[in-house]
Formats: structure tokens, sequence, C-alpha cells
């Protein structure tokens, strides 16, 4: 199979690769994908609470080079962003920017799926906390 | 000594033709280019003499009588003419064939498309090392077995099944017994009156000789096997397999199978050699790899490693200066990862991970220690971005894991 130079890119000098402490109530966890579908991502995100943006994200991928390198893009691609612009990352910009053939989609599919898994973590993190960080996000009572 | 990058080290798959092979071959394009079925003048009896040699070379090389070597265009068209052959002449007596889940798939499919057409096919399966139990098999015939077909060696993981202790059986059963020995014939010691075989399929460009020709071996005493044919034409090769003979081809066959009976005990020791060498630097420099199927019952060129946490297609991308193949399905246009390995109870993540090596005619130390080391680097690189390997390193059981597989 041909790769795209920026697939090998990614593969060749993955970006962010790595942990997060998983009990930082301000990181959020994203685990998709199973062995026995031959790939599975991690994929973190550690966010500003006084800003709601994403300071930091690490991944950890097992699978395809087209799946590291999706996960590798969508890391560099959340760092800077707030959480609800992260949210609008497609698939479909994953596969353009890649140029991931259509046997290939299913890894731009399972990015977007970990970004949004991450996200929903550290929202579920920070409601369960009540951290006065979400609070201060409100307009004052 | 520098090495030629790329490595080939893909060889169940196809080999390269013995220069020895091709010289041999030459003269029969332009010179002796005659059609051996022609019997009116020297440019048939020439090609005619030519193919009869080399009949004699590959029915030597397996123990055989010259007549009983049929030509055909590989070994999947063998296989079809074995099995279809004999399901169509004995219909009579039953209709019911033995296989093995790790078969080919020239078998498997054509078992598939019989089954469509009312016959009775049992996939036996097969244990953790890749074999098939001979007590499960005797339980499998019945007074409607017609056919028994389990390959010799396998082209994927270079398991050998028991094939003299299935040749005994059949022969006590009165079933005729039929051997995919594409990966075995040329490789390692293969007789066929020691294996009590009745059919055996053949291929010339697994054994260093020119792709689009094959051979079906069919016994013609004790018993003597009949088989309907499946193209119909000239009746050439006794009306078993019609269509002007590929005489190029065959000339070369029979040298390749000349080369494979004179060379074939050294080259396996060496091979052998250069195996376990790849063998033993992979798990000094690896934790956590393993071998799919029979150490001990196995072709000396082969080897099929999984190397735990780590995907195929990641693994092959990074050693792209060598070319191996994978069982996992991102490497094929299917989305399983491969049967054979799924067969052996490995799991699909073990099946995901593995690489099949293998050895041939012109495979160096040199290269097997490149190959090694370069491995070596990619896996460690690999695991050190697979949360896989984290997890398992953090002590968690990652069978019991809950997996979110939906939409995969």
């Amino acid at each position: 199979m041909a790769y795209s130079n920026k697939v090998i890119d990614h593969y060749e000098n993955p970006r962010n690769v790595g942990s997060l402490s998983k009990e930082d109530p301000n990181v959020g966890t994203g685990l998709v994908g199973a062995p026995e579908c031959g790939d599975v991502m991690k994929l973190q995100v550690k966010v500003n609470p006084a800003t709601g943006v994403i300071d930091d994200a690490k991944f950890k991928t097992f699978g395809c080079g087209s799946a590291i390198a999706s996960s590798s893009l969508a890391t560099e691609w959340l760092k800077g962003k707030t959480v609800d612009e992260a949210l609008a990352i497609k698939n479909t910009d994953i596969v353009s920017e890649l140029s991931l053939p259509p046997v290939k989609i299913h890894c731009s599919v399972l990015a977007e799926d970990a970004i949004k898994a991450a996200i929903s973590d550290y929202k579920k993190k920070q409601a369960a906390t009540g951290k006065p960080a979400e609070k201060a996000a409100q307009p004052t009572a | 000594m520098t090495i030629k990058l790329p490595i080939y080290m893909d060889y169940h798959a196809t080999t390269p033709a013995d220069p020895r092979v091709v010289e041999a071959m030459l003269p029969y394009f332009t010179q002796h280019f005659g059609n051996a079925a022609s019997r009116n003048h020297p440019f048939g009896w020439e090609a005619e003499e030519a193919v009869e040699k080399a009949r004699k070379q590959i029915a030597d090389l397996i123990g055989a009588n010259a007549k009983e070597i049929v030509f055909t265009s590989g070994a999947t068209e063998s296989d079809n003419l074995a099995i279809k052959g004999v399901a169509e002449m004995y219909r009579e007596k039953g209709n019911h064939i033995i296989t093995c889940v790790t078969e080919h798939k020239a078998i498997i499919d054509t078992c598939k498309r019989l089954e469509k057409n009312g016959y009775r096919v049992t996939y036996l399966p097969v244990a953790k090392d890749g074999r098939i139990s001979l007590d499960e098999l005797k339980a499998a015939i019945s007074d409607k077995t017609i056919l028994i077909t389990i390959m010799t060696a396998n082209n994927e993981i270079g398991v050998i099944q028991p094939i003299a202790e299935i040749g005994a059986i059949a022969k006590e059963k009165g079933v005729l017994f039929h051997t995919d020995a594409v990966q075995a014939v040329g490789k390692i010691p293969f007789n066929v009156n020691d294996l009590k075989v009745d059919m055996a399929s053949i291929s010339a460009h697994k054994m260093y000789g020119p792709k689009g020709v094959g051979a079906l071996y069919v016994r013609r005493r004790n018993p003597r096997v009949l088989l309907s044919a499946i193209i119909d034409g000239g009746g050439h090769e006794r009306g078993m397999r019609s269509g002007t003979l590929n005489v190029t081809g065959i000339v070369g066959f029979g040298k390749a199978a000349e080369i494979c009976k004179q060379e074939m005990a050294t080259e396996s020791v060496r091979l052998r050699k250069l195996r376990d060498r790849l063998n033993d630097r992979l798990h000094k420099g690896l934790d956590e790899i393993y071998i799919n199927g029979s150490v001990e019952h196995r072709l000396p060129h082969n080897l099929n490693i999984s190397f735990a946490y780590v995907e195929g297609e990641s693994l092959l991308m990074g050693i792209n200066d060598v070319a191996v193949s994978s069982g996992s399905a991102c490497t094929s246009a299917s989305l399983e990862p491969s049967y054979v390995l799924k067969a052996l109870g490995a799991g699909d993540d073990l099946a995901h991970s593995s690489i099949r090596f293998g050895l041939g005619r012109w495979s160096t130390e040199e290269e097997v220690d490149y190959v090694a080391d370069k491995l070596i680097n990619v896996v460690t690189r690999l695991r050190e971005m697979s949360p896989l390997y984290e997890l398992a390193k953090e002590g968690v059981d990652l069978s019991t894991m809950q997996w979110q597989t939906e939409g995969h």
C-alpha cells in the first residue's frame, strides 16, 4: 500500500507520544477501538481550567501507519483549541489532511471518536468534582 | 559485505527463478518452440521430448512414475482438478470430503463450491500447534467419504501435517488422499509412496521455477485414481487436462525439480540455521514474542512470529526495505486477520501482530542480522507508543478489558 508523505512523516516522527496523569482532574482520557479490530487509540487532553483551552495533548496508538498518523495529527490540532473547538474536528478533516485512501477512513473515524471520548471524560470529571473553574466560567449569580 | 536492499524474505509467496532454470528454458522460446502435441514433425517431437524429460525430473523428486504427473497452470488448478475431479468421478460412491480449516484458499473455496452442489465437507480443526488430530480425522470418515485433502505444509506458519499417518488411515479406510504439497516439495523429503499419497499438488514458482506452471501427481496403481477433467478440449495429459502444454514453463519446472533433488539436503540445513539465527536474535532482543504453530513440525525455512502489542502493518512500515508478509487484516483487502492464525486460537490481537518470514536459496546471514536488528528497533519504538503495551505493563489483563468495538 502506498502511503502519503504526511502519513509517513507522522509515522516516522509522531508528535506528542506519551501519557498524562489520568488522576489529574484537568486531564480527559479517551481509549477507543479494540485489539481484535487491529487498532486501539488512547488520546488525552489537558485543559487549562482558567481559560478552557487545551494546553497539552498526548496519544498512544496500536494500529497501522494511518491510525498512528491520524492520532498524531489530532494531538497537533487539539493543542491551543478550546474544548468546543476541539469537538468540531471532523474525521473528514483528517482524511483530507493525510490523503487517506477509502480503506483507511476508519482510522480517521477512530481519531474523531478518541477526541470526543477524551473531552467527554474531561467534562465528566469536572462535573463530578464541581471544580470552581467550571463555575468561574459561568456568569456570577 | 554490503547488503542489497530491499531484502526478499517472502519465499513462501514466490521464489525467483534459478538462473540455471532460465538457461534451460531459453531455447524453448525460439529454437524449439514446437507444440508438444504435434505428432507429424520434428518441432513437435523435440517439444514432446523436452516435456517428457521434465515429467521424469519432477516424478523423480517425489518418488513417482513419470506417467503419474499431469501438468497444469499452477497449484490452484491442481487443487481444483483433484477435488472437483474426484467429486464428479466418485459421485456414485459418496458425497463427503474431509479437509482442514487452515488449508489454502484454493482448497477451501473449491470445497465451498462443492457444498453448494450438494456435497458435504468436514473442516477439521487444528490444535494450537497447527496440526490436525488423527482421532478426529478417523471419526470424521464415513462410508460416504470419497476424499481426504490435507496440505503437507502450511503456507503461513510452515507447520507440517502428519501426512504419512493420514495416508495410512486413508489407505486403511479405502478413501482417496490428496495433499497440497506446494510449500513442501523441493524443500523437505516428500515421497508419494512412503506417505501413501494418491494425489499431490505442486507448483514450479515455489521451487525456483517459473510462474504459470504446476502439476498434479495422480496415482496409477494401488489404487488407480480416476479424475473427471475440469477443462475440456483436445484431451491432453491423458484426458485429465486439455490445453496446449506450456513447454518452456514445463522445461523450467523440470530443471527446478532436478536442482531441488540434488541440493535439498544441504540447502535445508543451511536455511534451518539461518531461520534459527533469526529466531534467536529476535528472542534475545525482545520480550513477549510468540512463534505461531509447532516449532518441531515445521518447514526449515519458515518463521511466523507475533510481536505482542504491535500491529502488523505498522511493523511492516518500519521495515519497508524488507519484503515479508503479515497476518494483519490491514495489509490485505479483507477486513479479517489471517484465518490460519485465528484457527490456532491465538486471539485476533496476536493475529494482527504477526509477521511471516520465508527464507530461501539466496538468503544470507547478513540479511538475517539486518532484518533482526531492524525489527528489534521498530518493535521497541512502536511499543513505546502502544497503549496496549502500557496497559499490560501496568498489570491490566487485556483479555478481560471492555473494548469499545461498535462501528469498527
